[in-house]
């Protein structure tokens, strides 16, 4: 089968349309995704393709975007929800925390929810405190919900299809810095990326770092600079926080003896907190350094972007932290 | 509410066996069978029957954590909400959900929920699946005045009436949100009719504790919803006879308006209608008892849920 370079956008866009050609549940809604294509062109052409009945615009209406998920998938369907920000999500707080993962386990495993819900996240520039946020950890801290963080075209496609295909409600976190980075992805329409299996994005022996959705390629790129210093840099992409591939990230660790977490979401209670606990756990004795975290400031994020640029780990951040856990 | 002589009988019997079931839950609570917390419909039965005689078989129901009298009036067994309540493996949901989720999927009963409002966007989704999976069925929602002032309700509604979506809404005006008198929390005299109108919808204000309005009412609703003409919003009035939940008395309210709204008892007032003597109806209620507690005996002989049950039904696949 052959591969296309397109743009993770694209990559989404090709996911849903390919899961909806193939199966008639699957369904799409949201603010501004039919007639528009979406706020930041993702759903472009299913419209046109899938028609109005299965690609529907709604009003502006967060707790019906993620109730109405969890009711129409009861009803037989298998929908995709999108909200414009992940920030808006928490509108839909009751929904989104209570219904969505609960609402299986509270009537003793009677229905099944196949939601996905897609949700733009990540800081792109100048857009501030409400449209700017990286909640995945408010959604790990859920018993009940998947979570997907993808960093490359590939994965976008391959783990939305997995997303669609899954019984069980998703939080699909798409980080829009990345919307125009292009890659090659598959054409195969049953090519999928499995839930709860990490990728090696770089092979390595001094450090292992995790990081996942906007921070691998920064991750990546101060590898890179490592690299020509001599240093030997191990970089996971877990690509679900649930289910975690937390094997392969030991692995890593009885190999490098060193763990360095990076992420975009606020230092306290991120995470990387719930990774660090556990390496200090069970990796105790492997370690040859304290695991350390790289993350956002305690703080809302400003509008200002001379500001804002301080709002995630930057490259020369993560460089000088991978050379003092190396050197400890 | 049919030809049948002995028609009248059963619909007495529905609501005699809710009234029963309620009031034995309610001693469950008081000699500390059970804890937590429970809401009882008494004095809100005719809203349910009447529904469920309006229904039809896989229409699907979402109601509320106030819900044991939608769930029985819709065939949930007896037994398996006893079970459910006081947590045994054989209830409804295994003893996961308690008394604010009863439940039954093969009965179209799809859940019910403990945080005011939030199965109306639910119900509206799965109203919106019938249009696209063509299974001909009308979605009914219940809630109470209180969730009027909530936004899902306003929300849900609004689309809803503009998708024209086969569905049902049903406002059982009890008169309290919870401990508060509702004309105290709302500029108008009927929070759900009286909004109808910005949503495009009919004003419709019944009597609640009359069963065969209820079953009315609901009937033209759901043709309507049929016809493909979209939602109705309906206001039941009714009363509760106790309080909010288990340990309220419901002391807050006027004497003598408990006393109004005892005198419309939606069972005294059907009997009357129909002609149901003391004596009959009495017996009817003896029957509704029995029922009900050989349901509660099998109920309590139930297991509680091994303790590996804890940590299933969180994901469709156990091994995820």
């Amino acid at each position: 089968m052959t591969s296309t370079e397109i743009t993770y956008a694209w990559a989404i866009n090709h996911a849903m349309d390919e899961e909806m050609a193939r199966d008639p549940r699957v369904v799409l809604f949201g603010q501004d995704v039919g007639r528009m294509g979406g706020v930041f062109g993702v759903t472009r052409n299913l419209f046109e393709k899938h028609g109005p009945e299965r690609v529907r615009d709604v009003s502006i209406v967060e707790h019906f975007v993620v109730g109405g998920a969890v009711g129409a998938a009861l009803g037989g369907l298998r929908p995709i929800a999108e909200v414009q920000f992940a920030d808006f999500l928490l509108v839909a707080g009751d929904e989104s925390f209570h219904k969505l993962p609960k609402w299986r386990y509270m009537h003793g495993g009677a229905f099944t929810i196949p939601v996905v819900i897609r949700a733009p996240s990540g800081i792109q520039g100048g857009v501030g405190a409400e449209h700017s946020q990286s909640p995945e950890g408010h959604y790990w801290h859920t018993p009940g919900l998947k979570i997907a963080v993808p960093s490359t075209p590939a994965d976008a496609k391959g783990l939305l299809k997995s997303a669609i295909r899954d019984d069980d409600p998703v939080i699909f976190f798409e980080t829009r810095r990345l919307y125009r980075v292009k890659g090659l992805v598959s054409d195969d329409p049953e090519l999928l990326v499995p839930f709860g299996q990490a990728s090696v994005r770089r092979e390595g022996t001094d450090l292992t770092v995790v990081a996942w959705a906007g921070m691998v390629p920064e991750v990546l790129a101060a590898a890179e600079m490592l690299a020509a210093e001599g240093l030997s840099i191990e970089v996971i992409d877990p690509r679900t926080l649930v289910p975690f591939d937390w094997e392969t990230v030991a692995a890593s660790v009885r190999k490098t003896s060193r763990l360095l977490i990076v992420h975009e979401a606020p230092l306290t209670m991120g995470p990387g907190a719930e990774i660090a606990s556990r390496a200090a756990d069970e990796l105790f004795v492997e370690l040859d350094a304290p695991v350390r975290r790289l993350a956002g400031p305690d703080v809302p994020i400003p509008q200002n972007m001379a500001l804002e640029q301080f709002c995630f780990p930057q490259v020369p951040e993560i460089v000088a932290a991978a050379r003092e856990l190396i050197r400890w | 509410m049919t030809a049948n002589p002995h028609a009248h009988e059963h619909v007495l019997l529905q609501m005699l066996r809710i009234r029963e079931f309620e009031n034995r839950v309610q001693s469950l609570f008081s000699d500390g069978l059970v804890k937590g917390s429970t809401h009882l419909a008494n004095g809100q039965e005719a809203v349910a029957v009447g529904m469920a005689f309006a229904l039809h078989p896989g229409d699907p129901v979402l109601c509320t954590y106030r819900g044991h009298h939608h769930t029985i009036a819709r065939g949930l067994p007896l037994e398996s909400a006893f079970a459910e309540i006081l947590g045994r493996a054989t209830g409804c949901c295994g003893g996961k959900g308690g008394s604010m989720h009863l439940t039954d999927k093969s009965l179209a009963l799809m859940g019910s929920y403990a945080i005011i409002g939030s199965h109306i966007p639910i119900a509206v989704g799965a109203a919106w699946a019938s249009t696209l999976t063509h299974d001909g069925a009308v979605t009914c929602c219940i809630f109470g005045d209180g969730t009027t002032t909530i936004g899902s309700f306003h929300e849900a509604l609004n689309l809803a009436a503009v998708w024209r979506l086969p569905i049902v809404f049903i406002c059982e005006n009890n008169l309290y949100s919870e401990y508060t008198a509702i004309g105290d929390v709302v500029p108008i005299e009927h929070p759900a009719a009286d909004r109808a109108g910005a949503y495009g919808l009919d004003r419709i204000v019944i009597d609640g504790n009359d069963v065969e309005a209820v079953k009315e009412a609901v009937s033209l609703a759901r043709e309507r919803a049929s016809a493909g003409r979209g939602p109705s919003l309906i206001e039941a009035l009714t009363y509760r006879h106790g309080g909010h939940s288990r340990a309220d008395p419901g002391d807050y309210r006027p004497r003598e308006e408990v006393e109004l709204w005892l005198s419309r008892d939606p069972i005294s007032k059907y009997a009357d209608r129909h002609e149901v003597s003391t004596q009959r109806l009495e017996q009817l209620g003896a029957e509704a008892r029995d029922e009900v507690d050989r349901a509660l005996r099998k109920a309590l002989a139930a297991p509680a849920p091994a303790a590996e049950a804890l940590l299933s039904n969180v994901w469709s696949e156990e091994s995820s």
